[in-house]
């Protein structure tokens, strides 16, 4: 997963790409389920009423002060952007 | 001790006796290659095959030897697919897949101090029982919401499981898996380790005012009322804990602020303590993707070696004066640091991204003897018990890397569905495992 950021929108290769890194990396912290770990849920409940903005901007660029890290070094806006969309609609398994 | 003789000759022996037909022993040779594939229904189904004759068979149900020794068998988590693999260390052998473990993601283990049966600790706040003869989930129950790991108490007759949301932890009896008592807190609760005379410490993450605590659970009078010490303010979000191999020292880490939080399990009137003042985050801009895990603290001789906390190196701590001596440099985050149990080597593996990564070090020398790349995300490695191998697993891989420790070079792999923590069955009879 060491893929630079990506200008172009994520076509289906990397939409798989994605969808495994979400549900692994993410799922350490926010649970193989992203029901919620150490890291908060983040179920289409949890996030549907959120800014997306905001939770772009966490998902890229962390939340300082807690343990969400930043991932701009390997997701682009365009992948921050589809995870939190996805997120919102209920991430696929 | 002649029928565990026995026992052995059968399980070992090229055509071994056995009371009913299993399945052969060309399929158990098969298992490692086929497992990802075909042969998986066949275990799927719960086909005993520990009874290892060389009789091609349609598979009796249960037909297990007569003694089927536990010391050298473990199991291995299939994160994704909610099953465990039972393993032989001996043999580098898969022996079954267990199934029905629900979601698995971070799920840890703790065996009973005969080896019999092992206590899974999910992520969905499933406590699961299994009989390591059988490979039968003897008792299942849904404890709380969402769960990150358990202990056993010294005894063995107390489980404990620490929970995040609701927060607490539950005590059930190791026999019944029934509820003893409850402890409920107004955190996640991270870093629960048994000690001493029937204790358990365990850490708050974060309470309703932003700080971190250590508790411990005193069950030595009775089960059903644990006794509870609470040391408040201890700093900002412990993560992880360890406790010494001799069950005194309980040392938490902290993700919010530097230092680690100590307590001594012989002199709780002291409190706890704050030591090693500079390890910890330093530079907000060296992002940690992944919690180190303190759990195994590699301790030789005086000397801890601990993984650096969102910094590439190890670090080596003192533990009669907790002062950190020294650092070594490594290839990404620390995870795990692990002493192969003569003391002699290190092996450490690393957080997202350089998770492909494995490097040993010589703790004589203080330096990297050799790094491997098993591959993408080595998420846990476990020792046998006197450490001529080590058991990794490989979890985009689909398998489980097994090295000898001396040329740390691959012996050989076994298939395993995403695979990640391994547990072997002599952690029974240690602290914090
Ligand atoms: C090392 C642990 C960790 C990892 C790995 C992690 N997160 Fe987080 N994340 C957290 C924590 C902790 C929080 C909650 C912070 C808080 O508010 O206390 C959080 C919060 C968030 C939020 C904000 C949720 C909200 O309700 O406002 C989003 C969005 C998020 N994470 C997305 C992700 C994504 C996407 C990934 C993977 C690319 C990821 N996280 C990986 C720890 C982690």
């Amino acid at each position: 997963m060491g893929t630079p950021a990506l200008a172009a929108a994520p076509g289906p290769d990397r939409v798989k790409e994605l969808t495994h890194f979400v549900r692994q990396e993410c799922g350490f912290c926010h649970g193989l389920q992203l029901t919620g770990g150490l890291g908060s849920s983040l179920t289409s409940a949890a996030l549907r009423d959120k800014p997306s903005e905001a939770l772009i901007a966490a998902t890229l660029y962390g939340l300082p002060g807690t343990a969400m890290p930043g991932w701009a070094p390997f997701l682009s806006v365009d992948d921050a952007t589809w995870i939190v969309n996805t997120l919102k609609k209920g991430f696929p398994q | 001790m002649s029928t565990s003789a026995k026992g052995l000759a059968a399980y070992h022996g090229p055509t071994p006796p056995c009371k009913r037909p299993a399945l052969g022993a060309s399929f158990l040779d098969k298992t490692a290659k086929g497992l990802a594939t075909g042969t998986l229904t066949a275990i799927k189904h719960g086909v005993a095959m520990l009874c290892l004759c060389a009789v091609p068979a349609l598979a009796a149900a249960s037909s297990v030897p007569a003694i089927m020794p536990t010391g050298d068998l473990g199991l291995v988590v299939e994160r994704a697919s909610g099953s465990l693999l039972q393993v032989n260390t001996s043999r580098h052998a898969i022996l079954r897949r267990i199934e029905g473990l629900g979601d698995l993601s971070h799920a840890s283990l703790v065996f009973s101090r005969d080896e019999r049966y092992a206590f899974v600790f999910g992520r969905d706040g499933g406590l699961t029982k299994i009989d390591m003869l059988s490979g039968a989930i003897v008792k299942r129950v849904i404890q709380s919401g969402n769960s990150i790991g358990g202990a056993i108490s010294q005894d063995g007759r107390i489980v404990a499981a620490a929970n995040y949301t609701p927060g607490g932890v539950k005590f059930f009896d190791a026999d019944s898996l029934e509820l003893l008592a409850e402890v409920p807190t107004d955190s996640k609760v991270v870093g629960l380790e048994d000690s001493t005379d029937n204790r358990f410490a365990f850490s708050l993450w974060e309470n309703a005012r932003g700080e971190g605590e250590i508790w411990v659970a005193d069950l030595s009078e009775n089960p059903r009322a644990p006794r509870i010490s609470k040391f408040p303010n201890i700093g900002k979000q412990p993560y992880d804990a360890l406790i010494s191999p001799d069950g005194r020292w309980y040392v938490a880490g902290l993700f919010g602020e530097k230092g680690v939080a100590v307590l001594d399990m012989w002199h709780l009137e002291r409190g706890v303590k704050r030591a090693l003042p500079d390890y910890g985050k330093t530079d907000p801009k060296l992002p940690v993707y992944k919690m180190p895990h303190l759990e195994t603290w590699a301790m030789v001789g005086n000397l801890a070696f601990i993984p650096g906390v969102g910094r590439h190196e190890v670090v080596i701590v003192d533990v009669s004066t907790w002062q950190q001596v020294g650092a070594i440099p490594v290839a990404g985050q620390p995870v795990f640091v692990i002493a192969r149990p003569d003391g002699r080597h290190l092996w450490v593996n690393f957080a997202f991204p350089h998770y492909d990564t494995v490097q040993v070090i010589d703790v004589e020398a203080r330096q990297i003897v050799k790094t491997l790349q098993p591959g993408k995300a080595v998420l846990h490695m476990e020792f046998t018990p006197r450490g001529e191998a080590v058991w990794l697993s490989v979890r985009d891989a689909n398998r489980v890397e097994i090295y000898d420790t001396r040329t740390q070079s691959k012996r050989t792999e076994l298939p395993a569905q995403a695979p990640s923590g391994i547990f072997f069955t002599p952690r029974a009879h240690r602290f914090g495992l």
